[in-house]
């Protein structure tokens, strides 16, 4: 079990940087998330904590200790593999004993653990099959096998789950996150999939080019996203924008988009210029009565919801409703948003602009 | 190249399985006439026409290993006693043995030149071809294509240097000379194909390895040499088979103490005159060794050439 702690974190690949001065912290027990498009540096943060990689520079600290340059080896952390890296040659009880083996544990001992570790896992009685002919969904409990019976500090798993088909991937995920909560070990996830992410996570790490976007539990990067790559991101569908150019004062608590005032949560910023009003789907709702109206260009009908896609005078939107009214496309509807729930969002940078609403969950980056 | 999915009809399967034969009858033919004429005799082995069907004598083979001379007349009325088998074969023609010949000197020579070569060849190779594929070199390709481009030149444009320099430093007619020679042939061919075959092993495994507690040389021996057995072992048959059969730098190195058995089945027609049935037991003999570690190595060269194109 232990505390992980990452500061101004960096590495170069010649010219290229693949992570640019990340800094988060890992709390003793939890399931951590690192998540982040194809590309932008998961993979390498992940490598540098386990050892695999030496950082250009910056820190990492395992239970307060800078272990930056330090092996592998002497970290006491395990790794569990996206192919798995289960030796092939070997069967699948030599496999969860060969780290045991070479950390100079007696056989007897091992096979001892290792049984314990696949009861665990509900694997006991593949033991002594080969590697070769198992499903993915056993070599997975197998690759966690290896990690769990060392005992180890903490996990580090990149993307898991990755080689699994759909269905199976959610089965997994479930037993992998139970297994965590049963165990308590500190363990670090990596994924390119948001809403493996969300359903999963303690909290969760966004990178986006090398960079740490936000750094939070999920429920708050969900609603207050630091940055507009954020909200684009996380959520399916994701976030909307209205583009428009404004002031904005301190303390304003309304604006106007066109002849429609529409309210805000109390800004603690000012700004001027490129501005964005990012909204949930979830949050634009249907209203006969509101000034501020759009056209539906299409409707997409999920079960109990249905996603409608409208024209607004500032840009196309996603909005979700129940299916209990039909909308037909082509339709003329007037919207309103969830004032609480509003984010304005600094084209330029691409930075939301602090509120009282979001100032407490921004603040903490 | 395509391949038909549905199952080949009976025809199909007749015409390609007659072509295999046929194939088979061609390649197979010289090799079955050479085992046969080591045991025919002398005067069978030049009939005209061709004798298929002989009886058979192991006189080549006896006179493959042993160095013989006319006896006088007197001598072959005298009567001998005690004479084991071969001696009563030989004496029957009229001779006489003196000596063991120089045969199973050179095929020994050949084992040892042929596997040590082999040996170094597969041990250096393993370990520059493991660093070409798991560290960043620099001028890593241009080095590969060097270490390939040593492959370009036929031996016998290389062979007066390398005879002038092995003259030097005294390693001419010397197993040790021949050993370092075609380890440096075979070398590049090493380099290139296990390379090839570590490049296929997922990196992640010896990573696995070095955060489970292993070094990095444990986790090359333990992890990835297991899994690199498959092209090792049929670089090994390529190496051994090269190695074995090579005859220019043989000829030209090599005459006494070192000489290898290619060079030296030729000069055995002129021990006792065109004695074909001798050449041909040193031919079959000489085909052994390589026969036999190509079959035990077999699986693995079969997977072996298959490997690169199913994995891809
Ligand atoms: N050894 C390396 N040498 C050079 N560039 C590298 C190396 N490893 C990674 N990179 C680059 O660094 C960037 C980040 O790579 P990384 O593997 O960390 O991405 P990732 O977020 O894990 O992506 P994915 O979801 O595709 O696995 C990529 O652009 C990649 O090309
Ligand atoms: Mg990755």
């Amino acid at each position: 079990m232990a505390q992980i702690r990452i500061e101004n974190l960096c590495k170069e690949f010649g010219s290229f940087t693949a992570v640019e001065s990340s800094t988060f912290t890992i709390e003793d027990g939890e399931f951590f998330m690192l998540l982040g498009p194809s590309g932008c540096g998961k993979t390498t943060t992940l490598r540098m904590m386990a050892g695999l990689e030496l950082p250009t520079s910056g820190e990492i600290y395992i239970d307060s200790e800078e272990v930056g340059m330090k092996r592998a080896s002497e970290r006491d952390i395990a790794f569990v593999f996206q192919m798995f890296a289960l030796y092939p040659h070997m069967n699948v009880g030599k496999n969860m004993s060969y780290p045991l083996i070479s950390q100079g544990m007696s056989r007897k001992q091992a096979k001892e653990k290792v049984l314990e570790v696949a009861r665990i896992l509900g694997i006991e009685d593949i033991l002594n099959k080969p590697i070769g002919g198992l499903s993915g969904g056993d070599r997975q409990r197998v690759a966690l096998g290896r990690a769990i019976v060392r005992e180890p500090k903490a996990f580090f798993m990149d993307e898991p789950l990755g080689a699994l088909d759909a269905e199976f991937r959610e089965h997994m995920a479930e037993e992998l996150r139970a297994l965590h909560d049963r165990m308590g070990a500190t363990t670090v996830y990596v994924t390119h999939d948001q809403l493996e992410a969300m359903q999963m996570g303690d909290k969760i790490v966004v990178m986006n080019h090398g960079v740490v976007e936000q750094f939070g539990v999920p429920q708050e990067i969900y609603d207050w996203p630091a940055t507009r790559f954020v909200a684009q991101f996380i959520g399916s569908p994701s976030m909307s924008f209205l583009n428009f150019e404004a002031t904005i004062n301190k303390g304003d608590s309304v604006f106007d988009l066109g002849e429609y005032e529409v309210k805000i949560p109390k800004m603690l910023e000012e700004a001027t210029g490129k501005l964005s009003l990012g909204v949930r789907p979830e949050h634009i709702h249907f209203s006969d009565r509101s000034a501020y109206r759009g056209e539906t260009i299409a409707v997409e009908y999920l079960g109990t919801t249905q996603i409608v896609t409208i024209r607004t005078p500032h840009g196309v939107i996603k909005a979700r409703a129940s299916s209990d009214t039909p909308i037909a496309s082509g339709e003329n509807v007037g919207l309103e948003f969830d004032a609480r729930t509003l984010s304005i969002f600094h084209e330029e940078t691409g930075r939301a602009l602090q509120s009282e609403a979001n100032a407490g969950v921004l603040n903490r980056v | 190249m395509s391949f038909s999915v549905t199952e080949p009809s009976n025809r199909q399967k007749w015409i390609s399985g007659a072509l295999v034969i046929g194939y088979a009858i061609i390649t197979l033919l010289p090799l079955f006439w050479i085992v046969a004429t080591g045991f025919k005799s002398s005067p069978d082995s030049i009939a005209y026409p061709p004798k298929v069907i002989f009886e058979p004598t192991v006189e080549g083979y006896v006179n493959l290993f042993t160095t013989q001379t006319r006896l006088s007349q007197d001598a072959i009325s005298e009567p001998r006693k005690n004479l084991s088998w071969y001696e009563q074969l030989v004496r029957e023609k009229g001779n006489t043995i003196v000596g063991p010949s120089r045969f199973s000197e050179r095929f020994f020579n050949s084992v040892i030149i042929g596997f040590g070569s082999t040996f170094f060849a597969i041990l250096l190779g393993t370990i520059s071809a493991y660093a070409f594929s798991r560290f960043r070199i620099p001028l890593k390709d241009d080095l590969l294509f060097f270490i390939l481009s040593t492959r370009m030149m036929p031996p016998i444009a290389v062979a007066i240097p390398i005879f002038l320099m092995f003259r030097h430093l005294g390693l001419n007619d010397t197993h040790a000379g021949m050993i370092l020679l075609y380890t440096a042939v075979n070398l590049s061919l090493a380099v290139w194909l296990i390379n090839g075959f570590i490049d296929e092993i997922p990196i992640e495994y010896e990573e696995a390895a070095l955060i489970d507690g292993y070094t990095r040389f444990q986790a090359f021996y333990k992890v990835v040499l297991p899994q690199a057995a498959t092209g090792i072992a049929s670089t090994a048959i390529f190496c051994l088979i090269f190695a074995w059969n090579e005859y220019a730098f043989a000829v030209l190195l090599t005459s006494g103490t070192a000489q290898t058995a290619p060079p030296f089945i030729p000069t055995i027609i002129g021990v006792a005159g065109q004695d074909w049935p001798a050449v041909a037991a040193g031919a079959t003999l000489f085909l052994l060794p390589v026969m036999i570690f190509t079959i035990i190595l077999r699986k693995h060269l079969l997977r072996g050439i298959t490997f690169g194109a199913v994995r891809k």
